[in-house]
């Protein structure tokens, strides 16, 4: 709409006389910027500037502060500008500007190496504090127990059960409708395998040892810390955001104990409970793939499996899951407490809640494992 | 911002018979039943009345983050709710929110909070964003040590400081600002309120202005409007207040804790 120069030069006898016009605002700031950098450049050395700004129509913060830097570039060169005509009304906008960005703010230097040294170091020592974390949450959790044990009126019953309905009742169709499609899965890759050798039967020794074992309570621990791990964490940050956890804490309760051993206890008792599904599911699932796909009778599937797996096999998975609820339960814990101020805090530490609980599931399975080993289970 | 026109008949925002309820109590009473106020060029209107009355509803009716029964709102003499997208967008523009908590970026630093709006809207060099950034940040008395902070390490005060800086960011022509001085201590508030008068003056900006704070009602707004029973029951400068005689008004600007009433008292 404004198509007349912003800004334009000339030579008055040993005074440069410099007249604006138009609107100086943000619309164009962009525009007189470029004008403004090439006047200094063209000018490296002045005399007396007249700053003309009669014509202007309008001025706001960012016109009013690139008539400063022009201002500025000018007394560098050594040039002594004077504004002339500027309306009265944006006098005091021109002065404010005048304040501005005086102090130097020098920008930090940044050496590649020192700081890719220092995203090390400082993931070495988050590790350390993270260990040091977790294991103070266990210390707490272990009073927690201790106290609610001494004093089982204090121990948050309702809240446990409530929780149990959350992390245990509610997620029970999602991990039957998984582990019943990983167990036909196991099945037909068993049976199209081992077709070729003519072993089809060992399929229902390979799906029973695998599902009960294995498959069962890792699958169901990996759905519980992406589903209940991560909503404890969310809970539990934006509550420590919003200051009640703080809250708690100065009416004298252990957030310990009214928020985290609850939650925890009502994971250790419903990790089992869904393997236990969630195994029968698989082994539903193996069956009915061999009856379908692998055309072996439901007769045939159940007596081998029952040749093939012993009571043991069922112990080994189900002696595994109450533990991988208790790192669920105290890695959601541990990061929802360290939830800082922020919203991105928040996503992280969820993120970090899932990612680090469903790591640890998995290591401990393989410690497990080492472990049954070693003792001949 | 134009040719800061005297405050004079120049409503920059004309609301006509608005109604605003919330959905799922359509037979209940509306909050604002057929509500209108004016609020003219270069003038700071301080907006008043019961808590739960309905002032941050009005204010984010004006501003189209609540949907509108009937009536009609007017913003630079375009109807708002009838606009275009682009039109819409263009009058946006033209507005800066402060919000009560501040509602800064948290996952942003307190430089680029203020320079977010800029960005979005202009395309400048990164030398001129960061000084235009900063001068906003120096004019809302800020130093220019707090840019690279985060907001969840920043002070109530300064939280609405910064607030305030990008509400000012591109510069606009209307500032809504939703209970500037509610917790801040009474020299910070104060001082807010200085702060507001002298960048309105500077400016040339059009402030609305919901509060509670009777200081900055006496100290800064040119006219107050009142709001109860869903509608503006009266307007106009302090004087017009403390000779009403409404209830509400009554006891609002007379009561104990006013200006009026505690000198009484005393």
């Amino acid at each position: 709409m404004n198509g007349g120069p912003l800004l334009e030069s000339a030579n008055n006898g040993d005074r440069l006389a410099l007249s604006a016009a138009g609107t100086w605002t943000a619309e164009r700031a962009g525009e007189l910027e470029g004008l403004i950098g090439r006047v200094i450049a063209r000018h490296p050395k002045v005399g007396g500037v007249d700053i003309d700004m009669g014509r202007v129509e309008r001025l706001d913060t960012f016109g009013a502060w690139l008539l400063e830097r022009l201002l500025r570039g000018l007394a560098s060169a050594g040039g002594e500008a004077t504004i002339i005509g500027l309306p009265e009304h944006y006098r005091g906008l021109v002065a404010q500007a005048c304040q501005c960005n005086r102090a130097a703010t020098p920008t930090p230097r940044h050496n590649a190496l020192t700081a890719t040294l220092a995203v090390v170091g400082r993931t070495v020592g988050q590790i350390g504090h993270d260990i040091g974390a977790v294991v103070a949450m266990i210390g707490a959790l272990a009073a927690a127990l201790g106290r609610a044990i001494a004093h089982p009126r204090t121990f948050r019953l309702t809240s446990m059960v409530h929780q149990m309905d959350r992390v245990g009742w509610r997620a029970v169709p999602i991990v039957l409708l998984i582990t019943f499609l990983i167990g036909g899965i196991l099945a037909q890759q068993g049976l199209f395998h081992f077709r070729q050798f003519g072993a089809d039967v060992y399929v229902v020794d390979m799906v029973g040892i695998l599902v009960l074992r294995e498959v069962g309570v890792l699958m169901v621990a990996i759905m519980v810390a992406g589903r209940s791990g991560s909503s404890y964490t969310a809970e539990l940050g934006s509550m420590k955001m919003r200051e009640e956890i703080d809250a708690l804490r100065t009416m004298g309760f252990d957030p310990i104990d009214v928020l985290i051993l609850p939650r925890v206890l009502a994971l250790i008792i419903a990790v089992p409970c869904l393997t236990f599904l969630g195994s029968m599911a698989a082994l539903y699932g193996g069956g009915l793939m061999c009856w379908l796909y692998g055309g072996m009778s439901p007769e045939v599937y159940l007596s081998r499996m029952q040749e093939a797996i012993s009571l043991q096999d069922f112990a080994t998975g189900m002696i595994k899951a109450p533990f991988m609820a208790l790192v669920i339960g105290v890695i959601a814990g541990t990061q929802g407490l360290e939830v800082k101020g922020s919203a991105a805090s928040l996503g992280l530490k969820t993120t970090d809640s899932v990612v680090k609980s469903i790591f640890l599931v998995i290591l401990l399975d393989g410690i497990f494992a080492m472990f049954f080993a070693s003792i001949g289970m | 911002m134009g040719t800061m026109a005297e405050p004079g008949n120049d409503a920059v925002i004309r609301v006509r018979d608005l109604v605003v309820g919330f959905a799922g109590a359509s037979g209940a009473a509306p909050v604002l039943d057929r509500l209108s106020l004016d609020v003219f060029r270069g003038e700071i209107l301080g907006f008043v009345g019961a808590s739960g009355a309905g002032k941050s509803v009005l204010m984010r009716s004006i501003i189209g983050l609540l949907p509108k029964r009937e009536g009609l709102i007017e913003v630079f003499g375009v109807d708002v709710g009838a606009a275009s997208e682009s039109v819409r967008r263009s009058v946006e523009r033209r507005w800066g929110i402060l919000f009560q908590q501040g509602a800064l970026f948290s996952a942003l630093t307190v430089l680029q909070n203020v320079q977010f709006p800029i960005r979005e809207y202009l395309d400048l060099s990164g030398r001129l964003l960061d000084e235009v950034a900063l001068a906003k940040l120096e004019m809302v008395g800020l130093s220019a040590d707090v840019r690279d902070k985060y907001p969840a390490e920043l002070s109530g005060g300064m939280t609405k400081r910064v607030a305030l800086a990008r509400a000012l960011a591109l510069d606009p022509e209307i500032v809504f600002l939703d209970e500037p001085t509610s917790g801040l201590d009474p020299i910070g508030a104060g001082e807010f309120d200085e702060l507001i008068r002298t960048l309105q003056h500077t400016l040339g900006l059009t402030v609305f202005m919901v509060t509670h704070d009777l200081d900055s009602l006496h100290t800064v707004c040119d006219r107050i409007a009142v709001l109860a029973e869903g509608r503006v029951i009266t307007a106009g400068p302090i004087p017009t207040l403390l000779a009403s005689e409404h209830p509400w008004v009554k006891s609002y600007f007379r009561g104990k804790r006013s200006r009026v009433g505690g000198a009484r008292a005393a």
